[in-house]
């Protein structure tokens, strides 16, 4: 006899306990002012992300075209995984001095780790984080990037 | 000899039941694979095989300076990222003997708790799901995406936040990491309670682990089985406690520890550090001292010649960080002792005797992450 009460004991416990666990998931069921997804594609021009999210490594110009890079390759140094590639060129200064400035500033974002060591380190403050995160492609080759734009300048005060 | 290492690599005899759990089993977290011998459902011998994702993280570190090191321990445990961050940086200020900040270990110890919430919320959703509760796994995420919230906010990253350098943080906390920590604190409080009416209570989920691989405290200590683990077990291994680091020592925390060492032990202490953890959170969030995020640091580091070791505890165990230097800008050698690597082994201990489903229940009690057991 006692063998049946703690039988069917147990099937009611064992009731209690999945009823317990299924009046939580049910309030949620009938208050879904309390759910906390998003829907990502649809709402893409309200997606605001942190200041300080990094996204991706970029170059930010003013509006004359001018950015802060010297080429001093101190990014190229200090990335672990070689994600950054600068290639510089000879000018000649208007006082008659032949200087190196920046041909151009590649960025491979697809061996990119996002440690920010590169933007700290730099000496002029010339890199930034950006905030674009879609960078799904076809094709490898479009993760690399030209970070100057064309026809870009040194600024004058960054020495 | 020879014949003896033989027998031990042939898994059964005849007429037993080999089969593979992994490696790309969905429930094994990564690629991970288990050797198993059956007879009947019972498991006879487990053999776990690694080594499907190293990618040579030691001798990666000896190619790069010391703050360039610091990006890759990030992908050994991802989900205690910011301790074995930290556990490299320590290592490094010791060995240069650098004063950093009070703001920094203040702050270093708040994100150490907030990433051991995070890793054991990921833990509690997974251990669910491997056991066939789905639900856990969206109230598990759900919960941590606050966390997440934070580290976003501060650092720019989510789920690794590459921001220790040697000698403090590359940038200081946002402005509203403050309010955000207490709000998380407030909101979770209100909701780890449902953790146990899903899951701790259901009648399903206590017959499959209560009872279930009793590991005791002996064989804990013989496989040198730490974090929430070993303290299943009754060992006391908490680093925090024993060898206190950054601000442990000033604040007033209980270790966990049970006695049964079963799979709903380790369940439960996992639970219980989560509470144990928005104390410690509580006690730091008031009072963060004003000051420098970093210490004055040269340009290029060089490490003295000799050899340095650092522990710390991460959400799983006990990271040991051992550095020789011989006096250049990168190491000579580094070596990580991973806490995942040991407790990975027991399961051969644990296993045999019990059903191969409860094998599923088992792994997930010991929190595995594979990139750390590999490296």
């Amino acid at each position: 006899m006692k063998a049946v009460i703690d039988y069917l004991k147990d099937i009611f416990f064992g009731l209690k306990t999945l009823v317990t666990g299924m009046r939580v998931t049910g309030r949620y069921f009938i208050s879904p002012g309390e759910i906390i997804t998003q829907k990502y594609p649809e709402n893409r021009d309200q997606l605001k992300m942190f200041d300080r999210y990094k996204g991706e490594v970029i170059m930010p110009h003013d509006g004359n075209n001018q950015h802060h890079c010297t080429g001093c390759g101190i990014c190229q140094i200090n990335c672990p995984n070689g994600s950054i590639e600068i290639v510089t060129r000879k000018e000649m200064s208007p006082e008659g001095k032949e200087i190196r400035v920046i041909d151009k500033h590649i960025y491979h974002l697809d061996m990119c780790t996002f440690c920010a060591l590169c933007v700290k380190t730099c000496p002029s403050n010339a890199l930034a984080f950006g905030h674009d995160f879609e960078n799904a492609v076809f094709d490898k080759a479009k993760l690399t990037k030209i970070l100057n734009k064309p026809g870009s300048s040194l600024k004058k005060e960054v020495k | 000899m020879q014949e003896e290492i033989i027998k031990n690599i042939i898994l059964g005899e005849e007429e037993d039941y080999l089969i593979n759990v992994g490696p790309q089993h969905p429930s094994t977290h990564g690629v991970l694979r288990f050797e198993v011998s059956l007879q009947g459902e019972t498991i006879k011998k487990v053999v776990p095989h690694c080594g499907y994702i190293h990618r040579g993280i030691e001798k990666m570190c000896e190619r790069d300076t010391y703050p360039q090191i610091i990006h890759l321990t990030d992908r050994m445990d991802y989900l205690s990222a910011h301790m074995n961050n930290e556990a490299v940086c320590l290592c490094v200020e010791k060995a240069m003997e650098v004063e950093v900040p009070e703001r920094v270990t203040h702050v270093r110890t708040m994100l150490d708790e907030l990433t051991r919430i995070a890793s054991h919320q990921l833990w509690w959703c997974a251990m669910g799901m491997d056991m066939g509760a789905l639900t856990t796994f969206f109230y598990g995420l759900r919960d941590r995406e606050h966390i997440l919230d934070i580290f976003e906010e501060s650092f720019g990253t989510r789920l690794i936040q590459s921001v220790n350098t040697p000698g403090g943080l590359m940038q200081d906390i946002h402005p509203g990491f403050q309010k955000r920590v207490k709000e998380f604190i407030s909101y979770f409080r209100k909701k780890l309670p449902e953790y146990d009416q899903l899951l701790t209570d259901n009648v399903i989920f206590r017959e499959r682990s209560e009872g279930i691989a009793p590991l005791s405290r002996e064989d804990a200590i013989q496989y040198g089985v730490t974090g929430p683990s070993g303290r299943a077990s009754g060992f006391s291994c908490d680093v925090r406690k024993s060898e206190p680091y950054g601000i442990y020592k000033k604040l007033n925390f209980k270790e966990i520890l049970r006695t049964e060492g079963d799979t709903l032990a380790r369940y439960k202490v996992r639970i219980g550090e989560m509470y144990e953890s928005m104390n410690i959170l509580e006690q730091l969030v008031d009072n963060i001292p004003e000051g420098d995020y970093t210490a004055k640091m040269k340009a290029v580091l060089r490490l003295p010649v000799g050899e340095f070791f650092q522990r710390v505890e991460t959400s799983r165990g006990e990271l040991g960080v051992y550095i020789v230097s011989d006096g250049n800008k990168t190491p000579y050698r580094v070596k990580f002792r991973a806490p995942n690597f040991s407790n990975l082994f027991v399961i051969s201990k644990l296993a045999p005797g019990y059903k191969i489903a409860d094998l599923i229940a088992i792994s997930g009690s010991l929190d595995l992450v594979i990139p750390d057991i590999d490296r």
